[in-house]
């Protein structure tokens, strides 16, 4: 018996070296971590249950059938982080360079199925090069089963993505169904062909970091929700970043514990709103003052910062906030903003996350750029996602809620449940300037008539008592009690019911 | 006794002319300017009027508007407070004129000492002591080369009309002079709209000590001691006591006496302030009289327990000094510390923008704790770039000095300002070292203590070590808040590495409900409080010495605030931390070759040219902001690849000024 137990002690030993100790050495040398100590900083102290260990490919082609390392490129198994249980498997670059096979994507499928079945969260760590050539369709087959399972997944559990390393080729598609996508700034990147292919074809010089790095993800594509500076960091802003998720759609939401009063009310948010109402101010300045202890999770921070998204807790339970910025574009919705704004509000949606939304938006961008880029489209999917959410819904206009950005902005007419609006709000079609050019066209010559009708438009309809004479605005609030009042909003929608009917799924317009 | 008074000011001075309203039930009236519409002051006062744009000159400055309001509003005197229209004795003369009375001195009075140079010879004849100088104007640097020989070096070029350290210069030798010259020129010139410049000797480490007066229209002038205003960055007061740890009961008369002769002979009333330098010998000279109430006048009420704005207001109303030189008593000790809004680390460069937080320790009613703090701002208002970028005058009172400090570092301790920069830290910086703490000041004092500049950052083991054990209670408390309900115990017993710069700590916790054990080589820490996470401020006992510190989370741990420092203690795991050395530093980015404005400001000199190499420290451009003249310094060294603005430029905060390759 001593001997069946030494043995397993020892293939076990073997197992977790992977691809053996040089290969951990080089994969140190790159300032990366290798799979089994990203395990181990992820979860709680000896909560890491793995499975599957001994795993092996059954390849027989190009000389495999001599070269096997247990495990065969990809860790999985379940643990807690925070005391909860998640799921995730985590390539191991030591490993065939974490490369896919068959038996390889059959772990992760086990995992996938495991976390679905116990409605807990998946985390994914890439850092591999790709499928397994000599395994041809099998590989091809085997992340074709990744991304199905992460399909059905979708809505069910949260599916978080970290790149830790290259994700190229076949790789990328699966963190490209998740809901979150985090990378390490200069040790990961992603993209469909690397810069050789893109030189072939394109003759076009580019490196990996300009063509798929984090820079380029968290900036200019989106495919990445947020990025830091090394494993470690990513590791412990993940840990963080988990307890603001439920762990299913049929979960109940975690509770925080806090000193923060809901009845905190901040007099320095009086003064936020400037007098002169083309003139910016931080909307997340109202954020982290909303939210408990000012703890606010952002989300694509630099990507169509026009529109802040992030994660925060009133009173402990977890809301999703949306607020629209004036220090960028005049906090304008454009394809971008409304696009990230879209995806942010439908994962709430699925994750029975109460949303929040703060409003100071002129309209949509005009221009060729937008419209051919397909704008009212890209607007529809904001306009889509907040009139099918049925979760609860509280909006605060703090200045500018014009025209069809009106429309979109969680407005009473899209479900809104509690809608509240600062003094200064501003519920028009448009501004004052246009509306009266417009209106009195005859008069565009004589200043001072315009000057009049301005003034008249002004006083008549940019303030919130129009929409609240109609019911629209359920009460206009001072900006102090911003906190409070949403607090107790969200306090009274705790129970909310409400289903859209019975479709065999929709149809947004993608 | 008047029954109505309009404030002729802002800020803080206005708020505290206001309270001492309140309290001999007089009425006030406040005048604002279009940044001011929600301030403080407004809100305070009994009645406000809007007197125009936020251009000080257009405002606060016009003498035209605020004689028109006055009249309007039914007051029947105006106080100056400070600065603005403090010391212009043509407004006094058109205030008299309406029949107004000016709460401050005669006309004539603020005209003789408002000139530095006829003060200066006014004094020397009623026999002050007064340093060696020019004693007439110098028109151009020929001539100011020829008397700075002559009085010897070191000199100082001193704008004539100047005040608060503007327009003046101090050259240490002929090669220092021209350079000297034009610049207290070109700021005399700004500042002042008046270039007249004269020179005078520069003494060494000098102290600088003024006497507070108090004089009636009866011919009686008191003296109410002295206050030590030695420590002063940019020629400009940033700390002040009474009484001075310098001053003896012999100096004190002396200087007391000194300062009486020249209010009587210059005809003074009201309260009023005699300057002094005193030099190592304790050799005292006359350096000016400032005929208005003084910034740091509460130091001096904290131990004569007088109400200055009171004196003033009952010596204007026609009323007799109720108290004789022998009536007044000096007790304990008070200190001041200015918190301004502006960046010790980069060469005090005024800062301004909205006050995102902003919480003053706590002044309990009656300055039992022996706080004051005398502000006009609160959270979320705006440091403007019109004023003056003063946030608030923190005062402390305690039996003796020693008391009297450990309540200024507990105070600063417990200031949070966030959204600006601000010189809290560098003052609590100064309140703890050992050359202040002994009174060997003098007001080369930050030169000497900070040559290469303040920085924030955690210098030595103790801090560090002390920064860690804050930090890990922290870490402990909000990760032990997350699990509590899930599985127990998981912190009983942890070991966690802290870094702090270049100081590494390994420690061991055990997390008890009521406090936190911390393991550390042989010693074994017990930390105790009531912090909640989210909470700003810390009180923390730590083996029963009482400390507090502003917290807040960043990745990875904490910055930590309060003893002069803040600095970023940063908290792994025994197993992260074994792995943190694979991790790469990561190298500055291309957004850190670039230099930018660090507030709005006009670009007055361009130093530099394209193509240059450019050392750390070096000179780049002179921005004019707050009408003070800043040097902007590089700190990057390299070869400058292109410079986006030029002389005459308006730039904005953040502004990019220069790339570099």
């Amino acid at each position: 018996m001593e001997d069946i137990l030494k043995e397993l002690e020892a293939r076990r030993e073997k197992a977790k070296l992977g691809g053996g100790q040089k290969r951990i050495e080089s994969q140190h040398s790159k300032g990366k971590l290798t799979a089994r100590e990203r395990i181990n900083l992820l979860l709680d102290e000896e909560s890491f249950e793995e499975y599957d260990m001994f795993v092996e490919h059954d390849s027989h082609e190009f000389g495999m059938e001599k070269n096997k390392i247990p495990g065969d490129g990809v860790v999985i198994g379940s643990g807690e982080i925070n005391g909860r249980t998640v799921f995730l498997y985590v390539k191991d670059f030591t490993v065939f360079g974490g490369s896919l096979s068959l038996a390889h994507s059959r772990k992760i499928n086990k995992i996938q199925d495991m976390a679905v079945k116990n409605n807990a969260p998946l985390i994914g760590v890439l850092d591999a090069g790709g499928a397994r050539i000599q395994e041809g369709i099998d590989a091809l087959g085997g992340y074709a089963e990744v991304f199905q399972r992460n399909v059905l997944a979708s809505g069910v559990i949260p599916q978080i993505s970290l790149i830790m390393g290259p994700c190229a080729g076949g790789d990328v598609y699966s963190p490209a169904l998740t809901d979150f996508i985090f990378m390490v700034r200069d040790t990961s990147y992603m993209f469909v062909t690397g810069p050789d292919v893109v030189k072939t074809v394109t003759n076009e010089e580019v490196t990996a970091d300009q063509l798929g790095g984090a820079e380029v993800h968290t900036t200019k594509s989106s495919v990445a929700d947020g990025a830091y500076d090394n494993d470690i960091e990513m590791i412990s802003e993940m840990r963080r970043f988990i307890d603001f998720l439920p762990s299913s759609n049929i979960s109940e939401v975690l509770i925080r514990e806090t000193s923060d009063d809901i009845k905190r009310s901040e007099p320095s948010l009086d003064t936020l709103i400037p007098a002169n109402s083309n003139s910016p101010y931080d909307i997340k300045e109202f954020i982290t003052k909303v939210v408990d202890e000012g703890d606010f999770f952002e989300i694509q921070e630099n990507f169509a910062q026009n529109i802040v998204v992030g994660f925060g807790r009133v009173d402990g339970h977890t809301v999703g906030l949306i607020g629209n910025q004036p220090l960028f574009l005049a906090g304008v919705l454009d394809s971008d903003a409304s696009r990230k704004g879209a995806r942010f509000v439908r994962f709430c949606d699925a994750f029975s996350i109460p949303l929040v939304t703060l409003v100071d938006v002129p309209g949509f961008l005009p221009g060729t750029d937008q419209e051919y880029g397909g704008l009212i489209k890209n607007g529809a999917k904001l306009l889509y996602a907040y009139a099918e959410a049925t979760v609860p819904k509280v909006t605060v206009i703090t200045r500018k809620a014009y025209g069809g950005a009106y429309c979109v902005m969680a407005p009473k007419h899209l479900r809104g449940d509690i809608n509240y609006a600062l003094p200064s709000a501003e519920i028009a079609v448009m501004g004052a300037k246009g509306a009266v050019e417009i209106l009195y066209r005859k008069d565009i010559e004589d200043t001072k008539k315009i000057q009049e009708h301005t003034e008249f438009y002004e006083d008549r309809l940019l303030n919130p008592f129009v929409a609240a004479e109609r019911g629209y605005i359920d009460d206009v609030i001072m900006p102090r009690n911003i906190r409070p009042r949403i607090g107790n909003a969200l306090k009274l929608l705790r129970n909310k019911k409400l289903s859209n009917p019975w479709k065999k799924h929709d149809n947004l317009p993608l | 006794m008047f029954k109505k008074i309009l404030i002729a000011n802002r800020g803080e001075i206005a708020n505290r002319i206001i309270q001492t309203c309140k309290k001999l039930n007089i009425s006030s009236v406040a005048v604002f300017s279009e940044a001011d519409k929600d301030s403080l002051h407004v809100r305070n006062a009994d009645e406000s009027f809007f007197i125009g744009p936020s251009v000080a000159t257009e405002s606060y400055l016009s003498l035209e508007k605020i004689v028109e309001v006055c009249l309007k509003s039914g007051a029947e005197a105006i106080h100056p407070g400070y600065g603005f229209l403090s010391e212009n004795y043509s407004f006094v003369n058109q205030i008299e004129r309406e029949g107004l009375t000016f709460i401050g001195p005669p006309s004539e009075s603020i005209r003789i000492m408002g000139d530095k140079i006829e003060s200066k010879i006014f004094a020397e004849d009623s026999g002050i002591n007064t340093i060696p100088g020019s004693k007439e104007i110098i028109n151009n640097f020929e001539d100011a080369k020829k008397i700075a020989k002559e009085v010897g070096f070191p000199v100082m070029v001193k704008a004539s009309a100047g005040g608060g350290g503007k327009g003046m210069r101090i050259a240490k030798s002929d090669a220092d002079i021209e350079d000297a010259f034009n610049s207290s020129i070109n700021e005399a010139k700004s500042s002042f709209g008046d270039d007249r410049i004269f020179i005078e000797k520069y003494i060494e480490k000098p102290r600088h000590i003024e006497i507070q007066i108090l004089a009636d229209t009866y011919g009686n002038v008191i003296h109410l001691g002295e206050r030590e205003c030695s420590i002063q960055r940019r020629n400009q007061k940033i700390i002040e006591e009474s009484p001075s740890s310098f001053v003896d009961e012999y100096l004190r008369n002396e200087m007391g006496e000194q300062a009486k002769k020249l209010s009587e002979e210059v005809g003074y009333t009201s309260a009023g302030t005699v300057e002094f330098i005193v030099d190592q010998n304790k050799d005292f000279y006359f350096l000016e009289m400032n005929t208005r109430l003084q910034v740091e006048h509460p130091v001096t009420e904290l131990v004569t327990n007088l109400d200055l704005v009171e004196e003033m207001i009952r010596i204007a109303s026609g009323e007799e000094l109720r108290i004789k030189q022998e009536d007044i008593q000096f007790n304990g000790w008070a200190i001041e510390a200015r918190i301004y809004a502006e960046d010790p680390e980069r060469n005090f460069m005024p800062s301004t923008g909205r006050l995102k937080v902003y919480i003053p320790p706590k002044v309990p009613s009656g300055d039992v704790e022996g706080i004051r703090n005398d502000t006009g701002v609160q959270e979320g208002d705006e440091i403007s770039i019109y004023y003056d970028p003063m946030i608030s005058k923190l005062c402390t009172y305690g039996v003796d000095r020693e008391e009297a400090i450990v309540k200024m570092q507990k105070a600063l301790n417990n200031y949070v300002i966030k959204g600006i920069q601000n010189n809290v830290n560098f003052l609590s910086s100064i309140i703890r070292n050992k050359r202040f703490v002994s009174g060997d000041i003098n007001t080369s004092f930050i030169d000497e203590v900070y040559p290469e500049g303040f920085s924030s950052k955690i210098d030595n083991n103790q801090d560090a070590f002390l920064c860690s054990l804050v930090a890990v209670y922290l870490y402990v408390k909000e990760q032990s808040r997350l699990i509590k309900k899930r599985s127990s115990n998981i912190f009983y017993e942890k070991s966690l590495v802290t870094k702090v710069g270049s100081y590494i700590y390994e420690l061991r916790t055990y997390d008890r409900l009521e406090n936190l054990i911390i393991e550390y080589e042989d010693s074994v820490i017990s930390l105790e409080s009531k912090w909640c996470p989210g909470d700003k401020l810390i009180d923390i006992s730590i083996d029963n010495d009482l400390y507090s510190f502003k917290v807040e989370k960043i990745i990875l741990g904490y910055l930590i605030e309060g003893l002069g420092f803040s600095d970023k203690i940063y908290i792994f795991t025994k197993q992260a931390f074994d792995l943190s050395k694979h991790m790469i530093k990561k190298e500055k980015k291309l957004d850190e070759k670039i230099i930018k404005c660090p507030m709005p400001g006009l670009v007055v000199s361009v130093n530099i040219s394209e193509g240059q190499k450019i050392e750390m420290g070096d000179k780049l451009f002179t921005v004019e902001a707050m009408k003070m003249e800043n040097i902007i310094k590089s700190d990057i060294s390299g070869k400058i690849k292109k410079i986006y603005c030029a002389e005459g430029d308006s730039l904005a905060s953040d502004q990019i000024m220069i790339e570099f390759e």
